[in-house]
């Protein structure tokens, strides 16, 4: 087991070190110099902006400032915004905000999922199981900013039960409307997976050995059903974390939560490359980390599944 | 020039700004208490800082409404933009070039230090520098000894008493004084020199506010600001305190403002601008702003990479095109159509704001809808040279432009019946580098907010020979010599007469096609009164009062 959850990390390094290149080619890529931007439309003076250019190594040419960026990285130094302040500091502050908003959302997402999508699949054709469908299919169609705006309009402007905008201290109770729209974002997928995966185990031979051994429903259900079920919805959630982390942004903005999206968006939108390639850096990071822990979630779920030699 | 952060759009559509906040309160100090619950603290909405809080490195509105809170300069500005003492005893000068600035006695900084003479020149000396990489260091280009090249300092800067020193120009500036309102001529305390860092993270002012305690500043959330008992110049708060709410969009700031979470905001989002003032009544706001929009065409191709493209542009041919463009824009229904009535279709090339503004100058018809009159001078300016190719105006994409870079297009397509179309450019950043290394090879967008209440700011800038921000390559001597004389000379209306000629001049060569003003565009909620918005767009905060 430890021996697996090693070679699981170490083979994480080469992906980090390509996703830390590929994102920084791709922000090098970049057209425009992003120093004048800090400028307006005024046009900076020559040598101001070539000191400027000097100070961000954007003089030296690419090879150079990735590899002066990844020693750095290496040394536990991320880099400086083009705001004055540490690329440490600005992920210590906005990852906490961001991982809560996006634990919260994966925990409603997989209440609704799981109770939906059992109860649907338990009396396939019904009228809950119709319902269910129609929201889902409603639920997956809306964008995203959409479902924000209509949240924040009814539930906040107008009802006044939540706060429209997250802001300071961004704890559990402010982030609960974001999150719920970030979750029913993503639950439809997961309700018709849990759906499909419930029926499929339901006419498995060893549910209808349970219930011959005279097992009752209420055992069968939960242990034989439901348990056998959810590995293909572990695995979807797991992939469902990397997106709230991500797709986040227009959430954060929305709401005005102090997170990962409205800071990353800005860094891209100003070409701040350490900014930009440390949070996707750190994004990948969690997602792999993530995906591990969703792998020994297998394990726990299924005792055929070992992780030996 | 103070840009904004967010609103990608703002960023784009105002390039500069002064952000001082302006005083014509008088009144009691009731400060002096430390913001508690129950007070009356104002919240507004902000955006986070784009650079550390010090005064000459501070040149967009996030930074910029925070400092002009927490310092003082030598004068503020009124709403209406005329200057009054602030930590200013008298600023004399004989010839416009030598100022002899007293500081008023009694003046301190939150640390208890003195503002004196020192405070004003060390930190001037410093914003100029240049291995101090200030962003506002061309504010002191006219102070003698500085050099954008090289590290000098402002010889003309010279301390003769305690509370006394002289500045010389390197030539004579009339509106010197006025510009001393704006943020990078605040002073600093010795405090600031001994870790610069540590003092933009937590500055130490002598402005109306302070930083409520250390870590005040949270960044990317809020500011918490706490009246400054000692400041006694004509801003006293009329309330307990200010906590400014850093929005990434504009739309969550509405709709904290519409749930009563926000008292005052000053920028309704693009989404809302049809329905804020039904939705506020007379808590809205929407008044001509100092931000002038414009499209350029490049006026001396043999400055560009192409300059082919800008065959049509020139001499007698190119002055006839370009008023036929101008009087092809129906700008009165763009601005109600586009933009909601948030826009004044330009009447010159400054704003209403400003003193010395008038919309009756000689040559103002060119900016006037007259299709006829359009399609004559086009078909005149055909009878030099038939016109070949398309007319395009490049703008950024990512700043909320398009719909009215299509609108206009469109117009002038329809008026002219050339092809006529927008060429986007995705950021910013790189319109901005096909603009200053002069690559572009179309007309493009070009917007002006400015940083002190000055008609000379307007003009200086953009459309005098070789001048910082004269994108266009315009040049003509008689309005650099109206420019030089206007900057020169004492009497105000004498000056603004001179500038009011020069703009009669650009009426005609329209090196930039004026488009509008933007409007200031916010509201405040039912919990505060007495919300006024000064010259240049931002709330006189330290005027609000709470109403409960």
């Amino acid at each position: 087991m430890a021996y697996y959850i090693v070679r699981r990390l170490l083979q994480a390094i080469p992906v980090l070190i390509g996703t830390t290149f590929l994102i920084y080619f791709m922000v090098f890529a970049m057209p425009g110099n992003p120093l004048l931007t800090l400028f307006g439309d005024r046009t900076p003076p020559p040598a101001l902006l070539e000191r400027l250019e000097q100070q961000y190594l954007l003089d030296q040419p690419f090879i150079i400032q990735y590899l002066n960026y990844l020693g750095n990285v290496v040394t536990g130094n991320f880099g400086i915004s083009f705001s004055g302040q540490s690329v440490n500091d600005i992920l210590a502050r906005t990852f906490p905000v961001t991982l809560r908003l996006a634990f919260l959302a994966i925990t409603i997402e997989m209440v609704i999922a799981l109770s939906v999508g059992l109860i649907s699949g338990l009396r396939k054709g019904g009228i809950f199981d119709a319902s269910a469908l129609v929201v889902s299919l409603l639920l997956i169609s809306l964008p995203i900013f959409v479902l924000c705006f209509i949240a924040q309009f009814f539930f906040a402007v107008q009802l006044g039960w939540f706060s429209p905008t997250v802001g300071a201290d961004a704890s559990i109770p402010k982030l609960i409307l974001p999150a719920i729209v970030l979750a029913l974002f993503v639950v439809a997928t997961a309700i018709r997976l849990t759906r499909a995966s419930v029926i499929e185990t339901s006419t498995a031979d060893f549910v209808r050995t349970a219930y011959s051994k005279g097992l009752g429903r209420r055992r069968v259900v939960p242990v034989h059903i439901l348990r056998n079920s959810l590995i293909p919805v572990t695995t979807q959630l797991g992939a469902d974390f990397g997106l709230l982390i991500v797709g986040a942004t227009v959430t954060e903005g929305i709401f005005n939560v102090p997170g990962v999206g409205n800071t990353l968006y800005q860094a891209i939108i100003r070409g701040e490359r350490p900014t930009v390639v440390s949070f996707v850096t750190v994004m990948v990071l969690l997602y792999l980390i993530v995906n591990i822990l969703i792998d020994l979630i297998y394990a726990v779920l299924d005792p055929r599944i070992r992780y030996v030699k | 020039m103070k840009f904004r952060r967010f609103g990608v759009g703002t960023i784009a559509l105002a390039s500069a700004s002064a952000l001082v906040l302006a005083g014509c309160a008088t009144g009691g100090d009731d400060g002096g208490e430390q913001s508690g619950g129950g007070e009356a603290i104002i919240t507004a909405n902000g955006s986070e800082p784009q650079n550390p809080l010090i005064p000459t490195n501070t040149n967009e509105t996030g930074g910029g409404k925070i400092l002009d809170a927490i310092f003082a300069g030598l004068v503020t500005y009124g709403a209406d933009g005329s200057p009054e003492n602030d930590m200013a005893e008298s600023i004399e000068t004989e010839d416009n070039k030598t100022f002899t600035i007293t500081v008023e006695e009694g003046h301190e900084f939150t640390n208890g230090e003195p503002v004196d003479a020192e405070s004003f020149v060390n930190a001037w000396q410093y914003g100029a520098l240049l291995s101090n990489e200030q962003l506002n260091s061309y504010f002191f280009e006219d102070i003698e000894g500085f050099s954008y090249d090289v590290d000098s300092p402002l010889t003309g800067l010279e301390v003769t008493d305690e509370y006394e020193f002289t500045v010389t120009l390197k030539e004579a500036r009339s509106d010197f004084p006025l510009r001393l309102g704006y943020s990078a001529f605040y002073p600093l305390p010795d405090a600031a020199f001994e870790d610069i860092d540590a003092f933009g993270e937590n500055p130490i002012g002598n402005g109306p506010y302070m930083l409520d305690g250390e870590g005040a500043w949270q960044h990317d959330v809020q500011i918490d600001l706490a009246v400054n008992p000692d400041y006694d110049g004509p801003r006293a708060p009329q309330n307990d305190g200010l906590r400014i709410v850093f929005y990434a969009t504009q739309d969550a700031a509405y709709a904290d403002l519409l749930a009563g979470n926000l008292d005052v905001l000053d920028s309704i989002p693009d989404a809302n601008f049809a329905t804020f003032e039904s939705d506020l009544g007379d808590r809205a706001v929407n008044q001509p702003a100092a931000i002038f929009q414009s499209f350029t065409i490049p006026s001396d191709p043999t400055q560009f990479a192409n300059p082919a493209a800008f065959q049509h542009w020139v001499g007698e041919e190119g002055q006839l095109r370009r008023q036929a463009l101008s009087m092809a824009i129906n700008r009165e229904e763009i601005t109600d159509v586009i933009f909601e009535g948030t826009r004044t279709p330009a009447s010159d090339f400054t704003s209403p704001t400003i003193d010395g503004w008038t919309d009756e100058l000689e040559g103002s018809e060119v900016l006037e809808y007259n299709p006829e009159e359009a399609q004559r001078l086009w078909a005149e300016a055909d009878a030099i040279a038939p016109f070949t190719g398309s007319f395009q105006i490049t703008y950024n994409a990512d700043g909320g432009h398009q719909g009215w870079v299509d609108a206009v297009t469109n117009s002038i397509a329809n008026t002219l019946g050339i092809q006529a179309s927008g060429n986007p450019i995705p950021t910013f950043a790189e319109s901005r580098e096909l603009i200053t290394t002069k690559t572009i090879e179309t007309a493009f967008r070009t917007g002006w907010q400015a940083d002190y209440p000055g008609l000379f700011n307007f003009l200086g800038p953009l459309y005098a020979t070789n001048a910082s921000s004269n994108d266009g390559a315009y040049s003509n001597p008689e309005v650099d010599r109206l420019l030089a004389e206007g900057a020169t000379t004492t009497d105000r209306d004498e000056a603004n007469r001179l500038y009011q000629q020069a703009q009669e001049i650009l009426l005609q060569d329209l090196p930039a096609i004026p488009l509008w003003y933007s409007n200031v565009t916010g509201g405040y909620s039912e919990a505060v009164d007495n919300v006024e918005f000064d010259w240049h767009s931002v709330p006189l905060y330290h005027a609000i009062t709470k109403t409960a």
